[in-house]
């Protein structure tokens, strides 16, 4: 099988984010692979393990600093990746055209696996816009995964304790959910070896891709308001629980 | 002039009380405000939706009966819905539900789409959303020809704006969707949506074990609130995946919430930080949601928890 992973070079969730000219933000800060696009790649993995003959291709958007993702997921199994370099930072709608240009260059997908977000961004919608260019069927959130003569069996949530058993035919593009699997943690050799697998770099300029009919722009970022001014509640726990109560009963109005 | 309609999310032939928060915070800005309804009871549901400013109800069906439940051929029918009524924005909840939705839409349409968002601006279409983990809010500009905005469940109190509304039928086309739905499976141990509850009681490392999280279930139970819990409890394999909040788990905004023996992490905020209320219980007075909260215990939640069960239960019966 050939399986593509599309993977998003992302700030740590941890790192204090700067915002600089009006709508972006300082990238002096760690970047690295989108957690849940760990996923995406440990089920990959897990998928060329059980069907033997396969190979894994990373796929990415990002300027030249997106390598380092895409190293990443090379350690964790992926056979060779493919960065597609655009300085600029393009929405959801261009990406997925230049995903879908990139994979269609390089060869016939038999499954696309992809991040249920980003965390950066937080757009959830990119694996149906891929999926939509492509013509193919997809599914998100996935939490549990297998594979059939023809087709995958998907699970996935629809609200709290419902879940759907989708039946999805090949190829198709699956979004991963956290539940999903455990990601594995590369070692020293899977790293080292990893630097030797190939990494093809594409111009985005070069996919010829024509301008979308819509688009998405981020006009401005702004600091969230993160200070809230904590008072004590003190006393017995009985103290505390009635003055809690009053809290809820008065000020949250929540009983 | 936009015409704007709304995709209303039901459970068990009610309308999720989410819903008209999400109607209030849009009604103003548009005039006769449609509500696509999906199971062929819009009837049920008009005295409510008209309290609140629907002057329109579409109620999507099949000639035969409700259009089952398949994301494809529902995101088909609601596209259907749009073109036959003119609909060119679609505004939908960020559930679970409307995470397989709304995308499936757009990206039919080939129209934007902004997920999550705070607020939304129909005349300059623009949409505010939380970016970076919530460390940012990100305005954001869209065009096309249509719109989709996924609504951040909570973001809008509900306000009542009533008039008079029309019901109307819509059958439509049979379509062959590309994949199949096998099988929808209820989980019988946890009822209440972490997006949809009023308030949240959550559980981090300081619970301990997954036994103990039964205080927090027998608590909440008492006043209808969901159980909600950190990655730390979530890694530790005392609770399933599905109750994580923070930035890997849920995205919550409730009246409400109780952090119980949770230290704060960043990656826990990104979740919960726009909640009305953060009530901290924890034993450590320099942990980090201690520090940025709105009331705090120091005190261990084994001594307060069911206390707060108790005295709950006093207060509702006297309600």
């Amino acid at each position: 099988m050939k399986i593509y992973v599309c993977v998003k070079h992302v700030p740590d969730s941890a790192a204090r984010i700067t915002i600089v000219a009006k709508n972006q933000i300082a990238e002096d800060i760690t970047f690295l692979l989108n957690p849940y696009d760990e996923n995406a790649v440990e089920e990959a993995v897990r998928l060329k393990e059980q069907t033997g003959n396969s190979e894994i291709i990373a796929v990415t958007l990002g300027k030249q600093s997106a390598l380092n993702t895409l190293q990443a997921a090379l350690a964790m199994g992926a056979d060779r990746a493919i960065l597609v370099k655009t300085d600029n930072r393009p929405d959801s709608i261009m990406t997925a055209r230049a995903l879908k240009a990139a994979i269609e260059l390089d060869g016939k997908p038999d499954i696309i696996f992809t991040g249920k977000e980003s965390i950066d961004g937080e757009g959830m919608q990119t694996m149906f816009r891929l999926a939509a260019a492509m013509g193919l069927p997809v599914a998100t959130n996935a939490v549990a995964f297998a594979l059939a003569q023809d087709h995958a069996a998907v699970e996935s949530d629809l609200e709290a304790g419902v879940r759907q058993e989708l039946e999805i035919p090949l190829p198709c593009v699956i979004g991963t959910g956290k539940g999903l699997n455990t990601p594995r943690y590369p070692t020293f050799m899977d790293i080292r070896n990893s630097k030797k697998k190939e990494i093809r770099q594409i111009d985005m300029d070069d996919l010829g891709i024509e301008a979308p009919p819509s688009s998405m722009e981020v006009l401005e970022l702004e600091p969230s308001v993160e200070q809230r001014q904590p008072k004590e509640i003190k006393g017995t726990p009985l103290e505390m629980v009635r003055q809690l109560i009053e809290v809820l009963r008065q000020e949250a109005k929540v009983i | 002039m936009e015409k704007i309609g709304i995709l209303i999310e039901t459970k068990d032939d009610v309308i999720k009380k989410t819903n008209f928060g999400m109607i209030s915070q849009v009604r103003g800005q548009t005039r006769g405000l449609c509500a696509l309804v999906m199971n062929a009871k819009g009837s049920l549901y008009q005295e409510q939706l008209q309290a609140y400013g629907i002057e329109k109800i579409i109620d999507i069906a099949t000639g035969e009966g409700p259009l089952q439940w398949n994301p494809v051929a529902w995101a088909g029918a609601i596209i259907s819905a749009m073109n036959q009524f003119g609909i060119n924005t679609l505004c939908g909840l960020t559930s679970a539900l409307g995470k397989d939705l709304l995308p499936r839409i757009a990206a039919r349409l080939d129209a934007p789409l902004v997920m999550d968002c705070m607020e939304i601006d129909l005349v300059r279409h623009t949409a505010k959303k939380s970016q970076f983990s919530g460390k940012t809010v990100a305005t954001i500009k869209v065009s096309g020809h249509h719109y989709v905005f996924g609504m951040r469940p909570n973001a809008a109190e509900a306000a009542p704006q009533p008039c008079e509304s029309e019901l109307i039928a819509y059958h439509v086309p049979a379509e062959s969707p590309d994949l199949a739905v096998r099988q929808i499976k209820q989980d019988a141990a946890q009822g209440i949506d972490l997006t949809e509850a009023d308030v949240i009681i959550s559980g981090g490392r300081g619970m301990e074990n997954a036994e103990n999280f039964d205080i927090l279930f027998e608590c909440a139970q008492v006043i209808g609130a969901a159980v909600g819990a950190s990655r730390a409890a979530v890694d530790a394999g005392w609770v399933p995946h599905t109750m994580q909040v923070g930035q890997t788990g849920a995205t919550v905004n409730p009246k409400v919430y109780i952090a119980c023996g949770i230290s704060g992490s960043v990656q826990h905020f990104a979740g919960m930080k726009t909640s009305g209320l953060i009530v901290a219980v924890n034993t450590d007075p320099e942990a980090g949601i201690v520090k940025n909260c709105d009331y705090y215990m120091v005190a261990d939640l084994f001594d307060v928890i069911p206390v707060l069960t108790d005295r709950l239960k006093a207060a509702v019966e006297d309600n």
